[in-house]
């Protein structure tokens, strides 16, 4: 069963066309990392999963139903089946980390203060950062303020997560801790995840089906076994990371 | 051809400032529709209301204070040619009330806090905390503006009361202490001269103004684009477009009111 369906979406800003004709599908409790060189459009083709970016044509089904054109009210509780981790974080920075994670809690539950002070330890425990509830974010480093985002995506326990660029910018240890996080927290949660990255490292490690998306199109979907043994150029010239 | 290309070079800007009125407008309705609706998270809205409002007191109670002081000066100098020392206690009263309070005040907030919300919504925009909060189904109007808009509202014509009799204050110390003119005819020109409805009409358009300059400098902020320069470029275009806005709607408000 497909869980999400993107069938034939096109989107060009300011006449320059970023997503051409693009097909996609993601099984129900899959990971799906999708590959791509930097400026492809792959942060803009996560962002119409949730709709924060509507498509000028095409569908973007969620179990069928069409995204696309939902209106707004409708689209607000679909997202909340979504977590959404940020290329950067994005936690908001006057709050605290505490304060961040507990957001969309007191937003969408009418929980006591008690609880939600719980779930927000539970969450930031789950991602290694125990005890950071009254820290600023400015206070954290870049590898700890995704962890905190990925713990403030997770507080309402969402179906599917959405993940932008989860490595890009961290050191190299950093990166493997991030990259085991998240397998150990989507695979322990059962999620249907979907990573956008260029990090074919994280891919292989983490993917069920990789995805390759270029210019404007998924080229190919397939296991990481046989996307390595791709016979497209394309494919093979970023999996080599041959200049043009 | 040559024409035509005039006409569009000359279109543009208007259809520019129609577009830009026409996104307030959204803006404004939006906020409206917003309002009614929970959670009204009451603590962030105090915390607009002070950032707006109590923290804009010092500097407006100073312009207030030297505005008065200048405009007895001035005006002494005016009525001193035929005589009229008298009437500046009235004439500062009413100019404070009626024009320069409200405007003054509101560019003042405008400067102050407009700046620092377009700044703030503009850093939020180009960081993906806005799309973070959609992503967390939080509409950004209702989190972001629907605060500062109703504290513009509310603290701005509060301010221009401070200011306005701050501003008097000047005044008279100057024309009393300065000047020597009868303190007893300064306090009562100035209750003669001045009716209730000037200092309604007066606050009228200070809520008018806030209303303006909140609503300008969240919708400049919640467009920005870019990175730094993005940012800088809609904190100077909410002030500027504040600044302008206020000064001609408070012609069209005075011809409507006064």
């Amino acid at each position: 069963m497909h869980l999400i369906r993107l069938v034939d979406v096109h989107k060009a800003f300011n006449g320059f066309r970023v997503l051409d004709g693009l097909n996609l599908t993601v099984k129900q409790g899959e990971i799906i990392v999708i590959l791509g060189r930097s400026g492809t459009g792959k942060s803009v083709l996560l962002k119409h999963l949730i709709g924060l970016i509507r498509p000028d044509r095409g569908q973007v089904l969620l179990e069928g139903v069409d995204l696309a054109r939902l209106p707004e009210r409708e689209l607000f509780s679909v997202r909340k089946r979504f977590g959404y981790l940020f290329q950067h974080g994005a936690l908001l920075d006057s709050l605290t980390i505490g304060q961040n994670i507990a957001f969309p809690l007191q937003e969408h539950t009418s929980w006591p203060r008690s609880q939600i002070e719980e779930v927000v330890a539970t969450k930031l425990a789950q991602v290694g950062l125990p005890g950071v509830e009254n820290k600023m974010p400015s206070e954290l480093s870049g590898g700890m303020q995704k962890r905190a985002a990925l713990a403030r995506a997770l507080a309402l326990d969402p179906e599917i997560m959405l993940f932008d660029e989860p490595t890009t910018g961290l050191d190299p240890i950093t990166t493997t801790t991030i990259r085991q996080l998240i397998a150990e927290t989507v695979r322990g949660l059962k999620l249907t995840a979907v990573v956008i990255s260029h990090d074919i490292e994280l891919a292989l490690a983490l993917a069920d089906v990789i995805a390759f998306l270029h210019q404007g199109k998924i080229l190919t979907q397939e296991s990481p076994v046989s996307f390595q043994l791709s016979p497209l150029p394309e494919v093979q010239q970023f999996l080599k990371g041959e200049p043009d | 051809m040559m024409f035509v290309r005039i006409l569009g070079r000359m279109g543009n800007p208007f259809l520019g400032l129609l577009r830009e009125l026409g996104e307030m407008a959204i803006l404004l309705v939006n906020c409206l529709l917003w309002l009614p609706r929970p959670p009204y998270r009451l603590r962030h809205f105090f915390g607009q209301l002070e950032f707006i409002g109590v923290r804009s007191l010092f500097i407006v109670a100073l312009t207030g204070l030297f505005t008065g002081m200048v405009l007895a000066l001035q005006a002494y100098y005016g009525f001193r040619k035929f005589g009229g020392e008298s009437l500046l206690g009235g004439a500062v009263a009413l100019s404070m009330t009626r024009e320069i309070g409200p405007v003054l005040t509101s560019l003042m907030v405008a400067a102050r806090a407009g700046s620092a919300m377009a700044a703030e919504l503009g850093t939020m925009r180009v960081t993906e905390q806005v799309d973070a909060l959609l992503a967390m189904a939080v509409h950004p109007v209702h989190y972001l503006a629907l605060p500062r808009v109703l504290s513009g509202l509310i603290m701005v014509p509060l301010l221009t009361v401070v200011d306005v009799f701050i501003g008097i204050l000047g005044g008279y110390f100057v024309g009393v202490m300065l000047l020597g003119i009868n303190p007893g005819t300064y306090m009562q020109k100035m209750v003669e001269m001045v009716v209730a409805s000037d200092l309604y009409n007066g606050l009228f358009k200070s809520m008018v103004f806030g209303l303006l300059l909140a609503l300008i400098s969240c919708h400049q902020g919640l467009k920005a684009r870019g990175g730094a320069q993005g940012v800088g470029l809609v904190t100077t275009r909410a002030v500027v477009y504040s600044a302008v806005a206020i000064l001609i709607v408070d012609y069209m408000l005075t011809a409507l009111l006064f």
